[in-house]
């Protein structure tokens, strides 16, 4: 991986060049990739320094975005070009297309790399593609409106929440069919598991709600709700959600509401509310767990929330409505 | 199911005078596809529609919408029978769909002794209220969708009635917040002829006086038959009469409210029924997933959403909703449901909608948008409310009119 090393103004260069390569290999570079709604393109973010190092034109309007598992490509919903795009991590090219069927603008990838699971929000199907024959196997009906989707740590389960019918829809992985369903509350956004696959965590836009479910017997085990003070309860709208793998922090981003929500993950309440940028959607971890990388779609930037303080460090001006991000160490 | 749409367009097609010699046509049963092997539970509604006639020819440029409403219920049925495959419970919808002189009240009696419960409504308001009132409606649910009337909600309210798009109160109330906030303050009101004109006068006048406007004038726009009224020379003399800041216009049926803009005595915006309008739902909602709705709307039915389709969707998502949540197709069970405290429908206006106890009102927002573009959405912020924003709007609990809780 040709990776640059921490970007450093050029006139402090000779002063402190040396000490801040050392301090950001030990915070851990990154690069961090979003896409940009209404600019049809992505935009390139060096992580540890928070600056924005550039952006290319792709499909229209990009959404979800996945890094493959050799971290060389990155896949992109395209939604109004109904495609997912692989584009070459390193320049940003448009190296081909996969099949993804109409509109398709969240999707997450199998344990191994091999799958992807699309989310067909207007002909409620969540469509399954083989990456390496860049063909859709299989079309599974779900719900009214399908949208968030994950895939359990262990491959076992795809669980597609279906916006209209309120449900999580618990995909078997060996059968691509559903096998269960749980209820949640109205309008579930996105959902997530934890690192040990023993739950899962799905976000209700107009509940104002996230609700915890046990893997096992696909029940909720809590629904945790959010109360910020000066915000009225409307403008809580949960979306995006991301659980450390140690289950001590999950973070959820939560719209309008312009913050994110520290949850302690163990005892399932919310810890802290974060101020960010306006309508927080979307999350993503640095490789290393030290930093969360926001995208808020209104004010057209990207914000840096430092996981050790839990302060919000920087906010990086991106495009317009940036929309989805992926990390690559 | 779209074959019976097709019938039921041929319907509303045929002329009144053919029409009333008919006898009212029986209720056709819309079969929800069997989708899942297992054994399930059916749950039929019932919608009857005789919606009034219209009073104004449309311009040639707007679509005649011959299936109104039904289109709505229609699209909420297949979502809710998305949903049921997954909850074992099937939902199908018995139309009747009336021409004007049909005996809506013999439909309504059959529906009733076929053993509908769920009574979808697309009737005129007084009609409503006559039917609402027959000893066979005691144990139905009549879920109005099409009607604005305030009457409906507070003075002749019915505990068996609930109602799906806002009432004339709340448009009034959410155009008030608005205009408050851009301090257009001063009010220059047009009404037309028609009853339904006074009765939104009214409404804006109530409006008025809870937000501190001022009307400085009112008239009442008179129509004849005389070629030597042109919009040119009648809108300015009409507008003259004080200084104000905005024309609100009350005008249901669009007879004159289109020909104000552009021709008023002073340079000032028109709101109201035309230019700036109050709506439920509006083509150019996009936000909050409305777009998906729009979309699904439009393929299933080849034309925009419109405010009674919505209603109708509305009403049957609402009881399917509660069918979900309660797992019971049984009537009470979902009746109470919808009207309890857990009860949040998604509408696709970004925040849960519920009944209001006190007047079986849906609150919701209120869309202010001219033709081509979404203004604002009320409520609008800073008008603040105690329990639950949305009842900024239209007759809260404290003001209600209505006798009989639901």
């Amino acid at each position: 991986m040709n990776r640059k090393p921490c970007a450093v103004p050029r006139n402090n260069r000779r002063l402190i060049g040396a000490v801040l390569a050392l301090a950001c290999g030990a915070a851990g570079a990154d690069t961090v990739y979003v896409t940009l709604e209404k600019d049809d393109a992505i935009a390139v973010v060096d992580g540890a320094t928070g600056t924005h190092t550039r952006s290319a034109k792709i499909g229209k309007r990009p959404r979800g975005i996945v890094l493959a598992k050799d971290g060389k490509s990155l896949y992109v919903a395209a939604s109004d070009s109904n495609t997912i795009q692989v584009i070459e991590a390193d320049t940003l090219k448009v190296a081909g297309t996969l099949p993804s069927g109409e509109d398709p603008e969240t999707f997450a990838m199998d344990p191994d790399g091999k799958f992807l699971y699309v989310s067909n929000e207007d002909d409620n199907r969540v469509t399954v593609i083989d990456i390496a024959y860049a063909k859709a196997v299989k079309e599974i009906p779900v719900g009214v409106e399908p949208e968030g989707i994950a895939v359990s740590p262990d491959g076992q389960w795809v669980v597609s929440t279906s916006e209209t019918t309120n449900m999580a829809h618990w995909i078997d992985r060996a059968k691509l069919e559903v096998v269960d369903n749980t209820l949640v509350d109205p309008r579930p956004r996105a959902a997530a598991f934890t690192a040990d696959g023993r739950q899962l965590w799905v976000s209700s836009e107009i509940a104002g709600t996230v609700t915890v479910i046990d893997t096992e017997t696909r029940q909720p085990l809590k629904t945790i709700p959010f109360k910020i003070a000066g915000v009225t309860q409307e403008k809580v709208q949960p979306v995006g959600i991301r659980i450390d793998p140690e289950r001590r922090y999950a973070y959820v981003a939560l719209g309008p509401a312009n913050r994110v929500a520290v949850i302690d993950a163990q005892k399932l309440e919310v810890k802290d509310y974060l101020l960010v940028g306006q309508r927080v959607w979307n999350l993503e971890f640095s490789p290393d767990f030290k930093r969360l990388y926001t995208t808020n779609g209104l004010s057209n930037d990207l914000s840096i929330v430092d996981l050790g303080s839990h302060k919000v460090t920087k906010s990086v001006a991106v495009g317009t409505h940036p929309w989805g991000v992926a990390v690559r160490p | 199911m779209l074959r019976s749409g097709i019938a039921a367009l041929a319907l509303l097609q045929a002329d009144g005078a053919e029409a009333a010699k008919r006898p009212s046509p029986l209720p056709r049963q819309t079969q929800a596809p069997a989708a899942t092997p297992r054994a399930v539970d059916l749950l039929t509604l019932a919608y009857l529609g005789q919606p009034a006639e219209v009073a104004v020819v449309p311009p040639y440029f707007d679509p005649v919408v011959t299936d109104r409403g039904i289109q709505g219920a229609r699209l909420g049925l297949a979502d809710d029978n998305t949903t049921g495959r997954f909850t074992r419970q099937e939902f199908a919808i018995a139309e009747t769909l009336l021409a004007p002189g049909d005996d809506a009240e013999a439909a309504f009696k059959r529906l009733v002794a076929e053993g509908r419960r769920f009574i979808l409504a697309d009737l005129k308001p007084e009609l409503l209220q006559r039917l609402s009132a027959l000893p066979q409606a005691r144990d139905v649910l009549l879920l109005d969708v099409s009607s604005r009337d305030d009457a409906l909600r507070g003075e002749t309210c019915a505990p068996n009635v609930l109602h799906l798009l806002p009432s004339r109160a709340m448009r009034a109330d959410a155009l008030s917040q608005y205009l408050a906030k851009k301090k257009w303050t001063r009010w220059f009101l047009a009404l037309g002829p028609a009853p339904e004109d006074r009765l939104f006068a009214e409404a804006l006048k109530r409006s008025a006086k809870r937000f501190g406007m001022k009307i400085v004038a009112e008239k009442t726009w008179q129509h004849s038959f005389d070629d030597r009224r042109t919009p040119e020379s009648e809108v300015p003399v009409f507008t003259q009469g004080g200084d104000y800041d905005v024309v609100l216009v009350a005008d249901e049926a669009g007879l004159f409210g289109d020909i104000l803009s552009y021709r008023t005595w002073l340079p000032r915006p028109v709101a109201g029924t035309q230019g700036l309008a109050a709506s439920s739902w509006h083509h150019t909602l996009e936000s909050w997933g409305a777009i998906q709705l729009q979309n699904r709307f439009r393929e299933q039915a080849g034309r925009r959403m419109t405010e009674v389709d919505y209603g109708a969707w509305l009403a049957v998502r609402a009881i399917g909703e509660a069918a979900t949540r309660t797992r019971s197709l049984e009537f009470d069970a979902i009746r109470a449901y919808m009207l309890g405290d857990n009860f949040a429908l998604a509408g696709f206006k970004g925040v849960p909608l519920s009944f209001r106890r006190w007047d079986g009102q849906l609150r919701q927002p209120v869309l202010l948008a001219q033709e081509r573009s979404l203004v604002a959405v009320a409520p609008v912020e800073g008008f603040a409310h105690p329990k639950n924003e949305l009842d900024s709007l239209g007759y809260d609990e404290p003001e209600t009119l209505c006798r009989t809780k639901k």
